[in-house]
C-alpha cells in the first residue's frame, strides 16, 4: 500500500506530478486551481527530482512553454481553469498538430466569460470537440475523486506518450477543492537524458547529431496532399484511441431500465440518486464515462438494448447529451435520451436528479414500456 | 578560361557552411533573411555547437528557417517563439536555444512573450529581423513601420494619429535586467555583415556562458513589401531606417545589472 494522506484535489495533482517523474510545469494562476502551482512551488521539486516549475506571464505563454519542452522530448504539464484554457486553445492546436505528448489540466469553473469560480462542466465541448482550430482530438480523462486526480496524472502521461498527443484531465472546482483520503503513488525517477533520447529522440529536439537528419517539430505543411495525409493519420490515431483506450464505469446497470450518464462531480451526485431511485422501486443505474474522448459509445449501445431511457446529468446546458444521442443513433437504436443540468457553478442535488428522471420519463414509468423518439 | 577551369577545389576561397543545407532558399532576391541565416549557420559550425543547438522558427517569411539551417528546430505559433524557447531552454540547460523572429512576430502579436522572456533573463539568443513590414502576408503595417511609410494597410502612409507610432522595441528590451547584450545591426553590405556576425557570435557565447538573454536586432530590407529593387531598398534603408533605428550596441553588460550608461 502506498502512502496515505488527506489532501485537496489540486494539491494531489502537484504531488502526483512530482512522483510520476514529470520534468516541467508551466502555469498561470486562476481560481479554482491555483493550489497546483502553489503546492509545487512550496514543495521545491527542483531540489528533489530536478523538476522545473515556472510561473509564466500568461496562459498563452505557459502552453507554448509546454509546447517547447514537450518538443524536446520531456514530460511536461500545465494546469488552468476555463478562461485560461480558452487562451491555451491556440497552443493546444499546435501541440496536437505537431503530435507532441503533454498533460493539460482544466479545473473547470462556471462561464461563459469571467463567469464564476464555482464548479461547472460546461467546457465539455471545448475539451472533446477540439477547442482550438483544425481537426484534432485530445485524450480527455474525467476524475470523480481525489484518488483519481492522483491516478490520472500518470495515466495521462502514459496515454499522451503512447499516442504522441495532448491529454487533458477535465475536472472542476469541486474536486479540485475537496479533501479526501488518497493513496499516493510511489516515486518514479525522471527520465535521464539518455532515456529521453531512446524514448523521444526519433522526433524530439534532442540535438542533431551528424549521423541523422534534423528533427523538426512543426504543424506546418504547405502541400495540401501531404497535409491531408497528416490529417488522415491523426484520424487513424483517434480511431485507435477509441478501440484501445476507452474507459468507463457502470454502477447497477445490469438490470437498469433507466441509465443516468454523468462524469466527474455530477457522477458522484448520481451515485446517490441511484440509491434514492432504487429505494423508490425505480430500476436506475449509472454509466460514468472516465474518458470523455474516447467516448464510451459501445457501452451506451449495449445499454440501449434494454434501457427505456438515458438521462444525461451535467453541470452544463447539455453538451455530453449530444455524444450519447450520437452513440444511440449510430447503433441504429432510438432509445430516448434526455438531459438534466444545473449551471453557473451550481451542483445538482441527488433528489433533484431523481425528480427530473421521474418527470422526463413519466410516460415510460406510468406505462412500463419503452417510448421512442 | 572556362567556368569549369575556375571552379576547382584549389581555387575555393569561400564555401557554404556545413551547417547550411542544400535546400534552395525561398526568400526573394535581396532579402536579408538569407544572409542572416547564413551567418547563424556559419557560427554554429565555427563554434562546434550543432549537436547542442535548438532553433525556434517564427511565423512570417522565415517560417521555413528549419529547411536551411541543419540543426533541430521547433516551429512556433505567431509571436510565441520566446515562450517555446523558454520551455526548451529551462528543461535543457546544456542546449543553445535561439529564436528567429520578424517584427510582426516579435513586436506585434508576440510583444508580451518577448518582454517577459527577456525580463526573466531566459538563457536564449533572440535574432530579431526588423524590415518594418509584414513580408509574408503581403506588406501590411508592422509596429516598426516608419511614420509616413506606405504599406498595404496604410496606403496613404503611416499616420501616428490613426495608426500609432513606430515602436523602438530594442530600446524597450534594453531596459530589461534579464538581457545581457542588446544590439542593433544590419547586413546590407560586406562590412555590416561582418559586424553583425561578430554581434551574433557574442550573443551565442553569452548564452553558452549562461549570461541571460542576448537580443540582436537586424535592420533589414523587404524589397517586395517595399516595392523596390534590392539596391534601391538598401539605399532607402540607409536614408530612412537607420536614422530612426540607429545601429550599434544598446547594452553590453551582465544579466541583472541596471541598464548600462553607454
Ligand atoms: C495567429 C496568427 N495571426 C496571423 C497570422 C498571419 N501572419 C503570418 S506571417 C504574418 C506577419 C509576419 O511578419 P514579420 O514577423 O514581420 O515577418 P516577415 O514576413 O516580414 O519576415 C502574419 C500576420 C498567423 N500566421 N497567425
Amino acid at each position: 500500500m502506498g502512502e496515505l494522506r488527506l489532501m485537496k484535489g489540486n494539491e494531489v495533482l502537484a504531488e502526483a506530478a512530482i512522483r510520476c517523474g514529470c520534468d516541467g510545469y508551466f502555469g498561470y494562476p486562476i481560481t479554482p486551481q491555483s493550489e497546483v502551482m502553489e503546492t509545487l512551488m512550496a514543495r521545491q521539486p527542483w531540489n528533489e527530482t530536478g523538476m522545473t516549475v515556472l510561473q509564466a506571464e500568461s496562459e498563452v505563454a505557459s502552453i507554448n512553454m509546454v509546447y517547447g519542452a514537450a518538443g524536446s522530448g520531456k514530460k511536461v504539464m500545465t494546469s488552468s481553469s476555463s478562461p485560461g484554457i480558452s487562451l491555451m486553445a491556440e497552443g493546444i492546436s499546435y501541440i496536437a498538430g505537431a503530435e507532441l505528448p503533454c498533460l493539460i489540466i482544466n479545473v473547470q469553473r462556471g462561464g461563459p466569460g469571467l463567469g464564476t469560480i464555482q464548479p461547472s462542466q460546461a467546457d465539455y465541448f471545448q475539451s472533446v470537440k477540439g477547442g482550438g482550430h483544425g481537426d484534432y482530438k485530445m485524450i480527455v480523462l474525467a476524475p470523480a475523486s481525489v484518488q483519481e486526480m492522483n491516478d490520472f496524472v500518470d495515466l495521462g502521461f502514459e496515454l499522451a506518450f503512447k499516442y504522441r498527443n495532448p491529454a487533458m484531465i477535465l475536472t472542476d472546482g469541486a474536486i479540485g477543492q475537496m479533501m479526501e483520503r488518497v493513496e499516493l503513488a510511489d516515486f518514479k525517477p525522471r527520465w535521464t537524458d539518455e532515456e529521453v533520447k531512446t524514448k523521444s529522440g526519433a522526433w524530439a529536439t534532442v540535438g542533431k547529431t551528424t549521423d541523422r537528419e534534423r528533427n523538426v517539430v512543426t504543424s506546418l505543411e504547405m502541400d495540401s496532399a501531404k497535409m491531408e495525409a497528416n490529417n488522415l493519420r491523426f484520424q487513424q490515431k483517434y480511431k485507435q484511441m477509441e478501440e484501445e483506450d476507452c474507459r468507463y464505469e457502470e454502477i447497477r446497470c445490469d438490470d437498469a431500465e433507466y441509465i443516468l450518464v454523468a462524469f466527474g462531480t455530477s457522477s458522484r451526485v448520481c451515485q446517490k440518486s441511484v440509491e434514492i431511485a432504487r429505494a423508490k422501486g425505480l430500476k436506475v443505474g449509472l454509466l460514468r464515462p472516465i474518458t470523455l474522448f474516447p467516448f464510451p459509445k459501445k457501452a451506451i449501445n449495449r445499454l440501449a438494448e434494454k434501457a427505456k431511457g438515458f438521462l444525461s446529468v451535467e453541470m452544463s446546458a447539455g453538451q455530453m447529451i449530444e455524444d450519447i444521442k450520437l452513440a444511440v443513433y449510430e447503433a441504429g437504436k432510438n432509445t430516448r435520451v434526455e438531459h438534466f443540468g444545473r449551471m453557473g457553478g451550481i451542483i445538482p442535488a441527488p433528489g433533484e436528479v431523481v425528480e427530473a428522471l421521474e418527470e422526463k420519463f413519466s410516460w415510460e414509468i406510468s406505462y412500463g414500456v419503452k417510448r421512442y423518439y | 578560361m572556362e567556368l569549369k577551369d575556375i571552379i576547382k577545389p584549389e581555387n575555393l576561397v569561400y564555401d557554404k557552411s556545413q551547417v547550411q543545407t542544400d535546400t534552395i532558399m525561398h526568400y526573394c532576391p535581396g532579402c536579408s533573411h538569407g544572409v542572416v541565416h547564413k551567418v547563424i549557420a556559419e557560427l554554429i559550425g565555427e563554434l562546434g555547437i550543432q549537436e547542442r543547438t535548438v532553433g525556434i522558427a517564427p511565423v512570417g517569411c522565415a517560417v521555413f528557417a528549419y529547411n536551411y539551417i541543419d540543426v533541430d528546430w521547433q516551429e512556433a505559433a505567431h509571436g510565441r517563439a520566446p515562450a517555446v524557447a523558454t520551455g526548451v531552454a529551462r528543461l535543457n540547460p546544456d542546449k543553445f536555444v535561439f529564436t528567429y523572429q520578424g517584427d510582426g512576430d516579435l513586436a506585434s502579436i508576440g510583444s508580451g512573450e518577448i518582454m517577459h522572456a527577456c525580463n526573466r533573463g531566459e538563457n536564449i539568443l533572440v535574432v530579431f529581423i526588423n524590415n518594418g513590414i509584414y513580408g509574408m502576408t503581403g506588406g501590411q503595417m508592422a509596429p516598426t513601420t516608419l511614420d509616413g511609410m506606405v504599406t498595404s494597410t496604410t496606403p496613404f502612409g503611416r499616420n501616428a494619429d490613426l495608426n500609432g507610432y513606430p515602436m523602438k522595441i530594442t530600446e524597450l528590451i534594453a531596459q530589461l535586467p534579464g538581457t545581457s547584450y542588446v544590439t542593433r545591426q544590419a547586413v546590407h553590405n560586406a562590412a555590416s555583415v561582418r559586424k553583425c556576425k561578430r554581434a551574433i557570435k557574442k550573443g551565442i557565447q553569452n548564452v553558452l556562458a549562461k549570461k541571460g538573454t542576448s537580443f540582436i536586432e537586424v535592420v533589414s530590407t523587404c524589397n517586395s513589401g517595399w516595392k523596390m529593387t534590392p539596391v534601391a531598398a538598401n539605399k532607402w534603408m540607409e536614408d530612412n531606417m537607420f536614422p530612426f533605428y540607429p545601429l550599434g550596441d544598446l547594452k553590453d553588460g551582465v544579466k541583472g545589472e541596471p541598464v548600462s550608461k553607454n
